[in-house]
């Protein structure tokens, strides 16, 4: 007996956007999530491109605390290149956002549990068959044809079922924000900060929030993270950059800039969106590609209990579809991760003297490549098969 | 050992992530080392933004 066909762990982006799909498809959902609170807190610079997010939904006014048309980037020694963004972006308010995203699959038909801790999973003869949980401390299982794991950075309920999830320290990004107050910036613009003294092998974000607000925030590499720590850096920053500004909210968040992983399946199980390294590894942006990859694991969930085959061979059109949807530009895009991330001061220098000298309008993300190729040849292969979809 | 700071923590995962045994777990505002798992690798330590981890084995290695 099963008490549901699908059970999703985590109410984040990945999870809401499964649960509405196996839902949609008729399914008997649930969605366990362990925090009081979807959507908080929000450990996200909160940054989404309109073309993404418009792939799903139309956007909707009050999710957006602000509409981004411009970028900034500043060199290490302070060198401001603009670039006109190439589509319009938002800021999102993820409280609202994701709230409206377990919202919308609540109404397809989805049950949702917060504090709704799971700690083990049900496994009979090789098969995930449903989980163990905590709600509000007190220990409960449930049984399910099929297990969703969309339960962020920490991975475990993949672990629980055998996938090796765990990162590589130079495969995350150790992450601080705080969100001030009383800050005068250009509300249309994303302002980022690169070099050692700003944010060893990662970047700084200045993030709009609308109302003299914003989200600034840093990654420090893991590899780097024995000496240097994300808070202290960002305290810095502030004291020197935006003295007046009040910190209104401050979270810490790890940004898993891996490859996707290897096995995103097993039997029974399917992982997705931050759990299963979904994020890009150039830009640390994880809800589109969470988003995406949560749909498609819902959809797959329908076809595969229509079909009664939820082995890792039932499974096998979720990391098939994953890979077309964009999973194949993820590991050329992690390679130019890894190259960016070892350029140096002085050539990101030379390399922000060099666009500032082009006109604005030919500052296309090809022309940034091709700058930073000259300074980094190995990355032009890499850009090449990236934009090529190869 | 590894030691938390249990009151400066922001439970945010980042060391649950990287633990290459599982041995941390983490609830809403629960967080706990399964120290009969744990291979005292440190690296917990280091990705901790707020350095709420340290270990009694070796003085803490970050100036804060
Ligand atoms: C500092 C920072 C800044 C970022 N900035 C951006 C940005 O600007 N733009 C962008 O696109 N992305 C950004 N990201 C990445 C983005 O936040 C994530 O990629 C996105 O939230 C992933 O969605 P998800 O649904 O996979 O996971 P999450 O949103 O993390 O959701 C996972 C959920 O699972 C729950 N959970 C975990 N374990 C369990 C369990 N055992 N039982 C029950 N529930 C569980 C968690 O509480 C959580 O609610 C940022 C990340 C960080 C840390
Ligand atoms: S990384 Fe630090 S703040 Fe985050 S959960 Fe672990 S101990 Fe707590
Ligand atoms: S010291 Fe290593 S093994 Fe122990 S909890 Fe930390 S990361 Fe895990």
């Amino acid at each position: 007996m099963t008490d549901y066909d699908v059970i999703v762990v985590g109410g984040g982006p990945a999870g809401s956007m499964a649960a509405h799909a196996a839902a949609s498809k008729g399914l008997k959902t649930i969605m366990l999530e362990k925090d009081r609170d979807i959507g908080y807190p929000v450990r996200c610079g909160e940054a989404v491109s309109d073309e993404g997010l418009r792939q799903f939904m139309e956007p909707r006014p009050e999710w957006i605390a602000a509409t981004i048309s411009k970028i900034r980037m500043r060199s290490p020694n302070n060198t401001e290149i603009d670039f006109r963004s190439p589509g319009s972006g938002y800021i999102l308010h993820r409280r609202i956002f994701d709230y409206a995203l377990a919202n919308r699959a609540s109404q397809a038909g989805v049950e949702i549990q917060t504090r709704a801790y799971v700690d083990g999973l049900i496994i009979e003869d090789d098969v995930v068959c449903g989980v163990h949980y905590q709600y509000m401390g007190e220990p409960r299982s449930l049984r399910a044809k099929l297990v969703i794991a969309a339960d962020g950075v920490e991975s475990r309920v993949g672990r629980m079922a055998g996938i090796r999830s765990a990162i590589k320290l130079r495969d995350i990004e150790s992450g601080y924000q705080v969100t001030v107050g009383n800050i005068d910036i250009d509300q249309e613009m994303i302002d980022f900060y690169v070099g050692s003294n700003w944010a060893p092998g990662g970047y700084l974000w200045v993030f709009p929030k609308g109302d003299r607000m914003a989200n600034i925030g840093l990654g420090v590499n893991g590899t780097l993270s024995k000496d240097y720590n994300s808070h202290d850096l960002i305290h810095n920053f502030l004291k020197e950059q935006y003295p007046q500004a009040t910190v209104l909210t401050s979270v810490c968040g790890g940004v898993p800039i891996a490859q996707t992983l290897k096995r995103i399946t097993g039997n029974g199980i399917m992982l997705t969106g931050d759990a299963a390294r979904m994020v890009n590894p150039v830009s640390g942006g994880g809800i589109v590609s969470g988003m995406h990859a949560g749909k498609i694991a819902g959809e797959v969930s329908a076809e595969a209990l229509a079909a009664g085959d939820v082995s890792i061979k039932g499974l096998e059109e979720y990391p098939k579809r994953w890979r077309k949807a964009g999973g194949k530009n993820h590991e050329a895009l992690h390679r130019i991760s890894e190259t960016i991330y070892d350029i140096s001061d002085e050539q990101l220098d030379r390399i922000a003297l060099r666009l500032s000298k082009t006109k604005e309008q030919d500052r296309t993300l090809l022309k940034i490549f091709t700058t930073v190729a000259r300074e980094k040849p190995r990355i032009l292969l890499d850009v090449t098969r990236a934009f090529a979809g190869l | 050992m590894i030691l938390i700071k249990e009151n400066r923590c922001d439970f945010c995962g980042t060391c649950v992530a990287v633990c290459p045994v599982d041995a941390i777990e983490l609830r809403e505002a629960d967080i706990s080392i399964i120290h009969e798992t744990c291979i005292d690798c440190d690296i917990c330590i280091w990705v901790c933004p707020i350095d709420v981890l340290s270990s009694d084995n070796k003085p803490e290695d970050k100036n804060d």
